[in-house]
């Protein structure tokens, strides 16, 4: 692997309760996350192909782990979103190097569907930085019941010379939806929007 | 019995390569699991609460379990535990208390022989309040190595009436553990310090 990895954590939240209400099944999501080491750290490098390749490497490994940590088949997953957290020594383009060129076409395959866009967020960040990695639906991105965030942390990190990446997926969305818009049996599915 | 009622669970595996020395062949893995449950006695003064904690001891159980399968079942593996709980602000510090018993019973329940005192920590705190579970070997509270702590909590819990329960487990020693004091392969084990 092109990618050196100090530690990997994988959250799993599921939700059997919401607001007195039970919510059956429960609603669950996973992330996982990579703290790697940003090989250009404290520099300006023109060229960032090795983030990418990184990328590529880690967008298999962190979608391979955080649907193993859910326990189903990698075709049940329903929604999905990624996000980075650069150390104070890197910038904001390491972590748009990571996740945009390469990083979905290997989630994709381990999910074998995807349509829609990747939801993302990045940003520059010290030990024990919150991430809140977007979710939406991984074939219709306007469904409505599946837009949502998923709150991780690692206390630890990215330290100054580091990265955080992570791969968040759901097998449902939020756990009381009734704000109408598009429901995942409506999808028609062939643009990835709706 | 009361039910116990629960809301929702997390459960947050780590695993650790290095942290700037050499890269172990196998990372220390680090897991945590979170229950938030309702407090019922949050608001008011209940002179009474022993009988929760029977109540708490199934929830424990299945916790311990859970957690046990971050390790592949296998209690071997287990080298080092912790506990703790954050209550909701309706609540006193006094309710985090009834996990003592049945959180220490539920790991040496699926532990076996574990000797020495379960370590812990509590607080009463708002949403998103971070706990650091303390951390020692299972059978000797001595081993420095095994010294070690970890963060967690949940961003949208504990809720005024609610309580986060915690239950942790390592498989060893700091990953780059050298200051010291007595090593595991030195315990006597006889009275669950040393």
């Amino acid at each position: 692997m092109k990618t050196q990895i100090r530690k990997i954590v994988t959250f799993v939240e599921e939700t059997h309760r919401e607001m007195g209400q039970n919510v059956e099944p429960a609603v669950r999501r996973a992330a996982a996350a990579a703290v790697l080491e940003n090989p250009f750290s404290g520099r300006f490098e023109p060229d960032l192909a090795l983030l990418v390749d990184i990328g590529e490497e880690l967008g298999a490994l962190l979608t391979a782990r955080a649907v193993a940590a859910l326990g189903i088949d990698a075709s049940r997953v329903e929604s999905y979103g990624k996000s980075a957290a650069v150390g104070e020594n890197g910038e904001l383009e390491h972590a748009a190097a990571l996740m945009h060129p390469k990083f979905g076409a290997s989630v994709r395959k381990i999910l074998g569907k995807g349509a829609a866009l990747m939801p993302s967020s990045k940003k520059i960040g010290s030990l024990g930085t919150p991430l809140d990695i977007p979710l939406g639906h991984k074939d219709a991105a306007y469904v409505r019941s599946h837009f949502d965030a998923m709150e991780i942390r690692i206390s630890d990190a990215p330290r100054a010379h580091e990265i955080v990446l992570a791969v968040a997926v759901t097998d449902s969305g939020r756990p009381l939806p009734r704000v109408g818009g598009l429901t995942k049996d409506a999808i028609t599915g062939t643009d990835g929007l709706r | 019995m009361a039910p116990v009622e629960i809301r929702k669970q997390l459960v947050s595996v780590e695993e650790i390569y290095h942290e700037g020395g050499p890269r172990a062949d196998r990372p220390l893995r680090r897991a945590v699991i979170l229950s938030v449950i309702k407090n019922p006695f949050a608001y008011r003064y209940v002179p009474e609460i022993v009988d929760f904690m029977k109540d708490l001891e199934p929830l424990g159980l299945a916790m311990a379990q859970r957690l046990l399968s971050a390790f592949a079942g296998d209690a071997s593996r287990v080298e080092g535990y912790g506990k703790g709980a954050i209550v909701g602000e309706a609540g006193e510090i006094e309710h985090g208390a009834l996990w003592h018993a049945p959180g220490g019973y539920a790991m040496r329940a699926v532990l076996g022989e574990a000797k020495a005192i379960v370590p812990s920590t509590k607080k009463v705190g708002g949403i998103g309040t971070r706990l650091d579970i303390p951390i020692t070997h299972i059978n000797a509270s001595y081993v420095r190595s095994h010294f070690d702590a970890i963060e967690v909590g949940i961003p949208d819990a504990p809720r005024l009436d609610e309580i986060v329960l915690v239950l942790a487990m390592t498989s060893g020693a700091r990953i780059h553990a050298r200051a010291g004091g007595l090593a595991a392969s030195q315990i006597k084990g006889e009275d669950g310090l040393r």
